[in-house]
């Protein structure tokens, strides 16, 4: 019995610990709904006792874990660490999923059920139509475009004396946010109309009538109009694509390059038989990525046309639907049916990182 | 061991020391006490929060007109305003975290939450007397909400905006030896001179990102004051006469009639569809002027470009009725201030807010026109402000904006989109009235 208490810690020593760690934890709770008119000192103290308390709780559960009997130590140190984490997530995201799905099937208060009457409006609505028209344009357009250009560029500019600087231009627009990529975008594709005195102040415009052209209202023009939306987010994920290719075509051992050379392969074959067999892994994942980048795009779509002129996206108009227009139940049912969407590209995601022994 | 006691100590003095200090910072009432022959001695430090969409200039602008009654009283009224203001007061409400109280630019937004329950009713909690004395009707009428059990005053009206106005750059307008139009006809004849002098006569625009097509909105309830009965206004306004009929489509071929003909507007068609509203008026200032024009609401001045006078670099005309039976009718909108949490501190707020002298800084400052009845036309320190509120005092009948009254859906929804469809060329007149009656809510 003696044996099943470690050394290192006696019980009352422990009972005190975590009495005071409560203690620490409800009090400080207390203190701060106390301070609500003090927002300072309500900060401050939220910070200084949040991280405070997290990190005497840690200490605390890991002595009590590690006070446990051999066998099931290592089982209860586990859930100490990991255990918080999966509260979290089953707090942040599996009930608010199933909040979702709930909400789906009442009406636009939350109130009352409907049975599938907002599933069918998001399967049958012209404006659900159009959306999902344009989420696929943008899921094949969008990726392809971005693994394809990223790839050529990674094996184009690999070992050649400007790769870095290549790189590093065709990375930069990662760094604006997509709001931002959408103002800038939108000077490119400025219209200012027809008639009398107008000058055009758009780039695109300036190009098409330098060549003759007449100026068009490239936001407006049905369909294509997708496409130029798609290019903004080529020119800002297409860097991504490519640092992650790039580095795996470097992974690529130097002796297979040589002695596919050495049988005679030429720079065609080596890329389709060699280099591209042995990135797959990687292609994959960047495709799943930008994939899902593509399903819930909103940001662009948003600032750029708003979902007007035939352009809306799944994720706009539910945005729409849930804060403009405060239909909670048909915002849900866009939801789950986005999250219908996107869960097999996330398992096949998964399945892959498995295959790699990376989550094993 | 060691070092484990001595952190275990560190933090046990660092909790103590902080409890020590928040139990401090918890008991400032007692001196508040001390103060009792002060009238507002219960309210004094108290802390009422609002939110709405002011922001910029127009939150400047109102901290200083409540500047006076926050020091007579010692209420501090904390104002939040932001940008995405529909977005994010959904979520506080609904979050159970509802500012005291709501300023709603759309009286249909704040039905939704009237019609969820959320929203205090006034009657119960001003002095109503006192209140109803200082509106007209129609005010009253126009805050008047369905909640679940039964109507309710759901609101008192700030800052208001005329709406029915045309403005124009007055110094070349003149120049050129134009007349201001009091009738329909007159409007008519001074396009065509603009035109016959290789001008546009208008500047319209309806970009206003996620909000675009709104400006269309609030051409088309012109239109429909201006072609149709107040009757017919109201039943349109509250979905029994539906787009699809005859009054409505008339009132938007009214509209499309200046803005699809050739030359009148400037930019042409597709033009209005991409320029923002805010830019739009913009082209009369230039040198010289590219279009005369500019049908908006009286806040529009302050997307003029600096430096221009009000009542002489630019003023405004009334727009005229297009059949002269409907009168004078004039469109407004404006800020409803809606109640959440009631105590002592916020209903002497929300009474406060019933005066005239809630906005009095404001409309001194410019670009607010009072609805209290006991404000004064000699508090508009500008010309033109005092024009816009003389314009709203001596309509036949006032309208507020319909689509802000409308369900969040076709209000701000299907009527700005499908609108904008129609203007772009998307869709024609006859897709985009049917698609606005499919998306009313039943």
């Amino acid at each position: 019995m003696s044996q099943r208490i470690d050394s290192k810690w006696n019980r009352s020593v422990l009972v005190a610990l975590v009495l005071l760690t409560f203690g620490v934890l409800v009090g400080g709770f207390a203190i701060l709904q106390n301070m609500q008119s003090y927002k300072v000192f309500m900060t401050i103290f939220a910070v200084i006792w949040g991280l405070g308390s997290v990190a005497l709780l840690y200490f605390v559960l890991n002595a009590v874990a590690e006070s446990m009997p051999h066998k099931i130590r290592s089982t209860a140190v586990a859930v100490v660490f990991a255990g918080p984490a999966v509260v979290m997530l089953f707090w942040a995201l599996v009930i608010p999923t199933l909040r979702s799905l709930r909400l789906s099937f009442a009406d636009a208060n939350g109130n009352g059920f409907v049975s599938f009457d907002n599933y069918k409006f998001a399967f049958t609505d012209p404006i659900m139509i159009e959306s999902f028209r344009n989420n696929l344009l943008w899921m094949v357009f969008g990726t392809s475009f971005c693994i394809i250009t990223g790839l050529l560029i990674a094996v184009l500019a690999d070992k050649s004396k400007a790769e870095k600087i290549f790189k590093s231009l065709i990375f930069m627009p990662m760094a604006i946010s997509f709001v931002g990529a959408g103002v800038i975008w939108k000077f490119m594709y400025a219209y200012k109309g027809e008639g009398i005195n107008i000058t055009e102040i758009g780039l695109l415009n300036a190009i098409v009538t330098a060549f003759g052209g007449e100026a068009q209202a490239w936001l407006l023009l049905p369909v294509w109009n997708n496409f130029l939306l798609i290019i903004i987010m080529v020119w800002l994920q297409t860097g991504y694509a490519m640092v992650i290719l790039s580095s795996a075509i470097k992974g690529i051992p130097d002796e297979i390059n040589e002695a596919a050379r050495v049988d005679g392969a030429n720079g065609l074959t080596i890329f389709f038989r060699i280099t591209i067999p042995y990135i797959m892994p990687t292609i994959v994942t960047v495709t799943t990525t930008i994939l899902i980048f593509s399903l819930k795009l909103f940001d662009i779509v948003r600032v750029m046309t708003g979902g007007n002129y035939g352009t809306n996206v799944m994720a706009n108009e539910f945005y729409l639907r849930q804060f403009t227009y405060g239909n909670s139940g048909e915002a849900s049912a866009i939801a789950i049916v986005l999250l219908v969407v996107i869960i097999p590209v996330l398992a096949y995601n998964l399945k892959q990182f498995r295959d790699r022994k990376v989550l094993k | 061991m060691k070092k484990i006691g001595i952190l275990i100590i560190a933090l046990l003095m660092f909790s103590t020391a902080v409890f020590a200090a928040g139990q401090k910072e918890a008991s400032p009432a007692a001196s508040e006490t001390a103060m009792a022959d002060d009238a507002y001695a219960a309210v004094r430090g108290k802390v009422v929060t609002m939110a709405g969409p002011f922001v910029d200039n127009d939150a400047i602008k109102f901290e200083q007109s409540v500047k006076s009654f926050e020091e007579m009283t010692g209420i501090d009224i904390q104002y939040e305003g932001s940008k995405e203001f529909e977005a994010s007061i959904g979520i506080s409400i609904e979050g159970g975290n509802a500012p005291d109280i709501v300023d709603f630019p759309q009286p249909g937004l704040l039905n939704n939450f009237v019609a969820k329950g959320y929203v205090i009713d006034l009657n119960k909690v001003l002095d109503m007397e006192k209140v109803k004395s200082n509106y007209i009707q129609s005010w009253l009428d126009m805050a008047t909400m369905e909640s679940p059990d039964g109507p309710i005053m759901a609101g008192l009206w700030g800052r208001v905006n005329g709406k029915s106005l045309v403005w124009y750059n007055k110094k070349e307008f003149d120049a050129a030896g134009y007349k201001v139009p009091t009738t329909w006809a007159e409007l008519v004849s001074l396009q065509k001179m603009i035109i016959s002098d290789g001008d546009s006569p208008w500047a319209v625009g309806i970009e206003s990102g996620a909000a675009t097509g709104w400006a269309a909105t609030d051409w088309v309830e012109e239109m429909m004051l201006r072609t149709t009965s107040l009757e017919n206004y109201d039943k349109w306004v509250s979905g029994e006469l539906k787009f699809d009929s005859p009054e409505v489509r008339g009132a938007i071929e009214t509209m499309a009639s200046i803005w699809f003909a050739d030359g009148m507007v400037y930019g042409g068609r597709k033009g209005i569809a991409t320029t923002s509203f805010g830019d739009a008026p913009k082209v009369m200032f230039e040198k010289p002027p590219k279009a005369w024009l500019h049908k908006q609401g009286n806040f529009i001045t302050s997307f003029f470009p600096d430096n221009l006078k009000a009542g002489e670099d630019y003023d405004f005309f009334y727009l005229p009725s297009v059949d002269p039976q409907y009168g004078k009718p004039v469109l407004v909108a404006g800020d409803i201030y809606a109640m959440f949490n009631d105590r002592p501190e916020v209903r002497m707020v929300m009474q406060y807010f019933a005066t005239g002298a809630s906005v009095e800084g404001w409309v001194k400052a410019g670009g607010a026109i009072s609805p209290h009845k006991d404000s004064q036309l000699s508090w508009y320190t500008n010309i033109v402000d005092r024009k816009v509120a003389e314009v709203i005092q001596n309509a036949t009948s006032v309208r507020f904006d319909g689509s802000d009254l409308m369900p969040g859906q076709v209000g701000a929804g299907s009527f700005w989109k499908e609108m904008t469809d129609y203007v772009s060329g998307t869709k024609t007149l006859d897709q985009a009235v049917k698609a606005i009656d499919a998306s009313w809510p039943e």
